[in-house]
């Protein structure tokens, strides 16, 4: 499901002496199927814009148009719910949004709210727990019990259960440890492909719009600024700095490697493409051959 | 729950911005109090006067204040429908229904209790408009520092209140979130019969409930590691004083008072 904005502009409060202009002339498309990843530095407008992917926030001008369904100004609050369903969002600490007796009817809470009959959201809700790599005896127990972790995995199997199209993640690895984070970032990737999803994934962390992303979208003060591949967006370091923003480790290593001499057909974005690129750089002689060379 | 002005605190740099919080808190009670002295159509005009004034140098825009009565317009029509309805009849009685009755005296006691609640809530936004929430919680502090002799718990007490304001924006930023949280979920808060609004809100409710306890346990421990041992014995960072600008109100609001208890009839 492609979601377009159009010249969207939004204020908080607007005609109130606290009014705040949060977004400005949005035109941006997130296309069906893409992993896009939304980066800008703290207050640039990420989460304003995240908010109007399933109508939570209505553009005070211009249209977002989410699937079939166009959003103005003046859409009525009213049966947004059939939306809501089709893009799922993963706040920001999203441990803090369970409240049932048992992890198992948490996670067939917003199913239900869709209209799945209560056997099959209990049904779907045991699949979600293994989905996010949790063991089933965790079902009967109470969400307060868990780990912070694993209340981290419940609530996004609380999302995943409404079988969204569209999966909106915003900082879903805050706070997890780096075992954690990857298995997340891993678990993210595989739906993907299997559900065939469209993520959109608002970070801090270069290293994972590197590793996952194929599309990236950068806002500052309100506006976007750019967008475009990963490679393309990390092609200048110096314009990211500018705009208070960083590169991933590995370009980064790039980076210090080409200020002594060493060059880059392409800017390597993961390891693994930095590993070939100077293996396929390396005197063939120094280390008795680098094809035979392992892995 | 943004659009609420009333309690809010606006930064400016008038002479009522920098007035004590102790002289600016009492001096609001004593206005509502001398409110009740006017009984004339002049008392009022006078008080009107005073108010406008006051709001005058304050500097704060007219709309705060209009916007702080709205949310109270059907209160207080409601109150003075019924004072013009049901009073005792007093003076010409121009209609007569049953138990309902216009007089004369009926429409002026209606027109004096509008006055009265207008002044109390500009006053009141005045108060807080420019009174920052930690000024006005010290004050009460000093304020209900005489209660000391009765054992009454006054630390705790400011204690409590100084936290409680510091965390009311926190906790709506929370709710705010939570309930977006829970309508990405399906929930429809303030939809359907009043079983199910009530049900909605469930979800909301808890997770708040649960993060406040959350929060309570991390303060309350942050609090014991910086070494706070209750609220005997600790020394002040923020200190109130009191200037010859805070006396001079205060003067102000006695020639007032003479004024009113003159004019009034």
């Amino acid at each position: 499901m492609a979601i377009t904005f159009k010249q969207v502009d939004f204020t908080y409060q607007p005609g109130t002496p606290f009014e705040t202009k949060a977004l400005t002339d949005i035109n941006v498309t997130i296309p069906d199927g893409s992993y896009t990843a939304l980066i800008g530095h703290t207050g640039s407008g990420k989460s304003t814009l995240l908010q109007h992917l399933n109508a939570l926030l209505k553009p005070t001008s211009g249209t977002v148009t989410i699937g079939e369904r166009v959003i103005t100004p003046a859409t009525n609050n009213k049966d947004l719910k059939k939306l809501r369903q089709h893009v799922g969002i993963v706040f920001q600490f999203p441990e803090s949004q369970l409240f049932e007796e048992t992890v198992e009817k948490d996670i067939a809470f917003g199913p239900q709210n869709f209209g799945v009959s209560e056997a099959d959201a209990l049904k779907t809700a045991a699949e979600m727990l293994d989905l996010v790599g949790l063991n089933q005896d965790l079902l009967k127990r109470s969400p307060f019990d868990l780990s912070g972790g694993q209340m981290r995995r419940v609530a996004i199997a609380g999302v995943l259960a409404m079988k969204p199209q569209v999966l909106v993640l915003d900082e879903p690895t805050a706070g997890l440890d780096p075992q954690g984070r990857l298995d997340m970032m891993e678990m993210f990737a595989r739906l993907r492909h299997e559900q065939h999803l469209t993520v959109v994934l608002v970070t801090h962390q270069m290293d994972d719009v590197a590793n996952y992303a194929d599309n990236v979208i950068v806002m500052d003060g309100g506006r976007i600024v750019k967008t475009g591949t990963p490679r393309e967006i990390f092609k200048e370091p110096q314009w990211l700095v500018e705009h208070q923003l960083g590169l991933p480790k590995t370009t980064a290593f790039a980076q210090q490697l080409i200020a002594r001499g060493w060059q880059f057909d392409r800017m390597p974005l993961t390891e693994d493409e930095l590993a070939e690129d100077l293996i396929a750089q390396l005197p063939t002689t120094a280390f008795g051959g680098a094809t035979t060379h392992d892995e | 729950m943004n659009k609420l002005i009333f309690g809010r605190y606006i930064p400016g740099d008038s002479v009522i911005h920098h007035m004590d919080p102790r002289a600016k808190l009492l001096l609001s009670f004593y206005f509502i109090g001398i409110i009740f002295i006017a009984n004339n159509w002049m008392t009022y005009l006078l008080l009107f006067a005073f108010t406008f004034l006051a709001i005058t140098m304050s500097g704060v825009k007219w709309s705060f204040f209009i916007n702080g009565v709205k949310p109270l317009i059907w209160l207080i029509l409601f109150t003075v429908v019924l004072q013009v309805l049901f009073s005792a009849s007093g003076g010409p009685v121009y209609w007569h229904w049953g138990i309902i009755t216009i007089s004369r005296l009926g429409l002026i006691n209606g027109a004096y209790i509008f006055c009265r609640f207008v002044l109390i809530i500009f006053m009141s936004t005045l108060l807080t408009l420019t009174t920052p929430p930690l000024e006005l919680s010290d004050a009460i502090e000093y304020i209900l520092m005489p209660l000391k002799a009765v054992h009454f718990p006054v630390y705790e007490v400011a204690l409590m209140l100084s936290i409680a304001l510091r965390f009311v924006p926190t906790l709506m930023d929370e709710t705010e979130k939570i309930m977006n949280a829970q309508r990405a979920r399906g929930v429809d808060f303030g939809a359907g019969n009043i079983f199910q609004q009530m049900r909605a809100v469930v979800p909301l409710l808890i997770p708040l409930f649960v993060s406040s306890f959350n929060r309570a346990e991390d303060l309350a421990t942050a609090m014991e590691a910086r070494g706070y041992q209750g609220g005997e014995g600790r020394s002040k960072f923020r200190i109130l004083k009191w200037h010859a600008r805070d006396s001079w109100v205060t003067v102000i609001f006695a020639a007032l008072t003479v004024a009113l208890i003159f004019l009034r009839a």
